[in-house]
Parts: C-alpha cells; sequence; structure tokens
C-alpha cells in the first residue's frame, strides 16, 4: 500500500529537538510527538534547480565577493559526493554553503564580535552537483568565534552546508568541521549528536590527493541524504 | 566505504543562515539571481493569494532569525516537475523580519492533490522551518481555513486525532485573498509538526 519509500531519519543518531546544553534550544524545541503520516505525501517531490539559476562563480568564495584584493586566510578546497543511503549519486541537487571569515566574523547585520570583516570575503556559496553526485567550493578556512551560550563558549571552525536532494522531504542543513580541531569535543552544538561516530563523520578529512601545490590544502566531506528505503531486489545486488 | 552509508546528522543553521539563504538580509548581496522569492511567476494561472504570520518559541517570543521554505503544488494540484518549464517552481523561502518577526510570501493557492488509490488531500502547502536553536528542521504543513469540505477528509487531518491540535495546521481567512498563519514552536497551542 505504501508508495512513501524514502528512510525514515534514524533518531538514534539524528539530534533530538530539546538539547539544553545548547540553550537556545530549550524554548525553541516541540514538546509534542510528531505525527507520521503512513501515506504518500506531498513532501516526497521537491523543488528543481537548473544551470541557469547560478553564476559562474558562485561557488568560489575567493573571488566571489571581490572588491580590491583575494580575502585573507588559508585558502582551501571543500569538495565531497552527495549520495543517498543506498550509495546511490545524487546528481544537481543545489548544495549551498556560509561560513565566518578567517577572522572567525560573519558578514552579517546581527554579528557584532570585534574580529574584522574581511572586505574580500562575502562568506556563501552554492553550487549544482553534478552527475556523479560531486560539488566543491574554493574558499578559506573560517576561524573560530565566541558565542554567548555559556561564559565562555567558543564555536569551533565550521562551514553550514545546505542541501536539497530529490525530495522535500530529504532537505538537510548541517555543519562541516574541520579535522583536528580541539574546540569539536567542548561544542554542545556537536553535542546535540547523541553518536559519536555521526559526529565524526561531520568532520572533513584532509586530502592531500586533492589538494593543488602552491595553491590550496583540499578537505574532503561527504553528505549522505536519506535514501529509498533498501527493498528486497535492492539487498541482493548490493549483498553480492 | 565498507557498508551502508549511514545519514548524515543534521547541525542548526545558526542564526547567521541568512548568509547562505536569504542572501540581502544579511545585508549584502553576491549572487545576481537569489532563489526564494518566486513560487508562482506572475504569469501563472491560479488564485493570487497573500500568507503572512509570526513564529513564537514557548515563552512566546517572537522567534525573529527563523527561514522557513515552502512546497506547493499548483492551481490544478500539480507539482513542479524536472521537465517544467511554465515558470512554476513550486518552492520558495523567506527569512522572517529582524524587527518585526513576520513573514510573508506571495503565491498561488495550490489545487487539492490527488494520489493513487483515490487518495485526495485538501489544498496545502509544506512548510519546512529552521533557526538557531532548532536541532533538526521542523516539517509541518499549512491548510486553508476556507476549505472547510476538502479538510474533512484530508488524510493527514484525519490523523492527527486532537481538533484543537488539527487547528494549528489552519490559516485563517482574513480579507479576500489574504491569509494568517502563525506557528508555535512550543508549549500551548504547539503546531504539529510532522516525521516524514
Ligand atoms: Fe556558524
Amino acid at each position: 500500500m505504501t508508495e512513501n519509500v524514502l528512510s525514515g531519519w534514524n533518531r538514534k543518531i539524528q539530534p533530538p529537538a530539546y538539547t539544553p546544553d545548547y540553550k537556545s534550544s530549550r524554548a525553541r524545541s516541540p514538546r509534542q510527538p510528531l505525527i507520521k503520516p503512513n501515506f504518500r505525501t506531498s513532501e516526497t517531490d521537491g523543488p528543481v534547480f537548473f544551470q541557469g539559476d547560478l553564476g559562474p562563480n558562485d561557488n568560489n568564495l575567493l573571488c566571489n565577493f571581490y572588491h580590491d584584493g583575494d580575502p585573507i586566510g588559508e585558502r582551501i578546497l571543500v569538495f565531497g559526493r552527495v549520495l543517498d543511503e543506498n550509495g546511490k549519486s545524487v546528481p544537481g541537487t543545489l548544495v549551498e554553503i556560509w561560513q565566518a571569515n578567517a577572522a572567525g566574523r560573519y558578514r552579517h547585520l546581527s554579528d557584532d564580535y570585534l574580529a574584522p570583516l574581511d572586505p574580500n570575503f562575502g562568506g556563501c556559496g552554492r553550487t549544482l552537483t553534478d552527475e556523479d553526485g560531486n560539488y566543491s567550493f574554493k574558499t578559506i578556512r573560517p576561524g573560530p568565534y565566541p558565542w554567548p551560550n555559556g561564559d565562555n563558549s567558543w564555536r569551533p571552525a565550521h562551514i553550514h552546508i545546505s542541501v536539497f536532494g530529490g525530495e522535500f522531504a530529504q532537505r538537510l542543513v548541517s555543519q562541516i568541521y574541520f579535522e583536528g580541531d580541539p574546540l569539536i569535543p567542548l561544542c554542545p552544538i556537536i553535542n546535540s549528536v547523541p553518536d559519536r561516530p555521526a559526529i565524526n563523520r561531520l568532520v572533513a578529512k584532509l586530502d592531500m590527493d586533492a589538494s593543488t601545490p602552491f595553491d590550496c590544502l583540499a578537505y574532503r566531506f561527504d553528505v549522505v541524504l536519506r535514501g529509498p528505503a533498501s527493498t528486497l531486489f535492492e539487498n541482493r545486488l548490493e549483498g553480492n | 566505504m565498507s557498508g551502508k552509508p549511514i545519514q548524515t546528522v543534521s547541525q542548526t543553521a545558526g542564526p547567521f543562515v541568512h548568509i547562505g539563504l536569504v542572501t540581502p538580509q544579511a545585508g549584502f548581496e553576491v549572487y545576481e539571481n537569489e532563489l526564494g522569492g518566486d513560487i508562482a511567476l506572475p504569469d501563472i494561472p491560479g488564485q493570487r493569494i497573500c500568507v503572512e504570520g509570526a513564529i513564537y518559541d514557548g515563552n512566546d517570543e517572537p522567534v525573529k532569525d527563523a527561514v522557513i521554505e515552502f512546497w506547493q503544488a499548483d492551481g490544478e494540484g500539480r507539482f513542479a516537475r524536472p521537465n517544467a518549464n511554465d515558470g512554476f517552481r513550486g518552492w520558495g523561502r523567506v527569512g522572517v523580519d529582524f524587527e518585526t518577526g513576520q513573514w510573508r510570501i506571495n503565491t498561488i493557492k495550490p489545487g487539492p492533490v490527488s494520489e493513487a488509490e483515490d487518495t485526495v488531500h485538501a489544498p496545502h502547502i509544506c512548510l519546512w522551518i529552521i533557526a538557531r536553536g532548532i536541532n533538526i528542521g521542523l516539517n509541518t504543513r499549512l491548510y486553508f481555513d476556507d476549505e472547510k469540505e476538502a479538510n474533512v477528509s484530508d488524510p493527514l487531518l484525519s490523523i492527527i486525532e486532537n481538533p484543537e491540535r488539527r487547528a494549528t495546521l489552519m490559516a485563517s481567512s482574513k480579507a479576500e485573498n489574504r491569509y494568517h498563519f502563525n506557528i508555535k514552536l512550543q508549549g500551548d497551542n504547539e503546531t504539529v509538526f510532522l516525521d516524514i
């Protein structure tokens, strides 16, 4: 009867709504149980984006806010693949990122951190995945920044990422962290995730093979969207 | 990678989400073409409507830094398809106003959506809400209180047993072609959110 073949959110590893150590979640977390439809819903369709929607430099944060020079900071390539839980590539899907500059300051009306803005850095980018689900951004490595959660709370360096997928129900926002950052275990936003391996998968790995000598280091970050729930047929194919 | 890939976990969009998803609201521009302002272009047939509202937290404070995305069918109940070349994307997004906490969209009223097995969904708009303090995006639906007959047989509304909870999904008709829809994240009159 059911055509709703998308696998559910894995609540054992996804963060719950209420995580009191992350103070902002206290009053913004629903307390009633979510309602789970057992029929095909409108969210099994989703929006489509086209190459013509984007500009040629939209995925290059080193130059998409150019005023009089290059942005300050460590030049990096952030790249990876968007796939689903069956390992199938998600081609042509919109990936958007936003981040602080090298000093940890966001170009945002509401960010009043004392670190300076960079006149040549906006801090946002977007791209469509290619036919194999690959995406890439050129950017600078963001700095950590303080935030008003506790007396002395600092976010580890991170890039925010938004991915669509083919269905509105697959919509995901997350954050990309960087290998070796000592602030990662201290962060209540990261610790909202109740599963250590899932946290480790939010950490982009240095990839020397993808780096460009004398230009930039590369960090790999794959995104796995909820996929079609596996069927008997697919299990056979995968199981050899 | 050995074994099946495991779904990436969600993290809050944070207070500066506007930079990435509704850039001009952050106070600058990067993209020539901002996405999300055109759920249905002006030449799309249908009843033009305006929907507005606010989001409140568990302390009844307005949530002024949220971003909402919308997904809907056209006036005849059809979702935009990959090859649809008719100016109907069926998707949009807005940032809630920093000062007033209000949001507003202009769109067309969706038609009833027919699914297989003779199931008809009443006219509705799918919403996805992200913000600082929201660890995983919240899905809900907006129905129209002037579609009483269609709402009675809607499959989703039908599985919400408590009528007071069902009412949290109703946009109220304020004036001709104007609807009002508040979202309550927590507490009294908490909006029904979906696990889809
Ligand atoms: Fe951030």
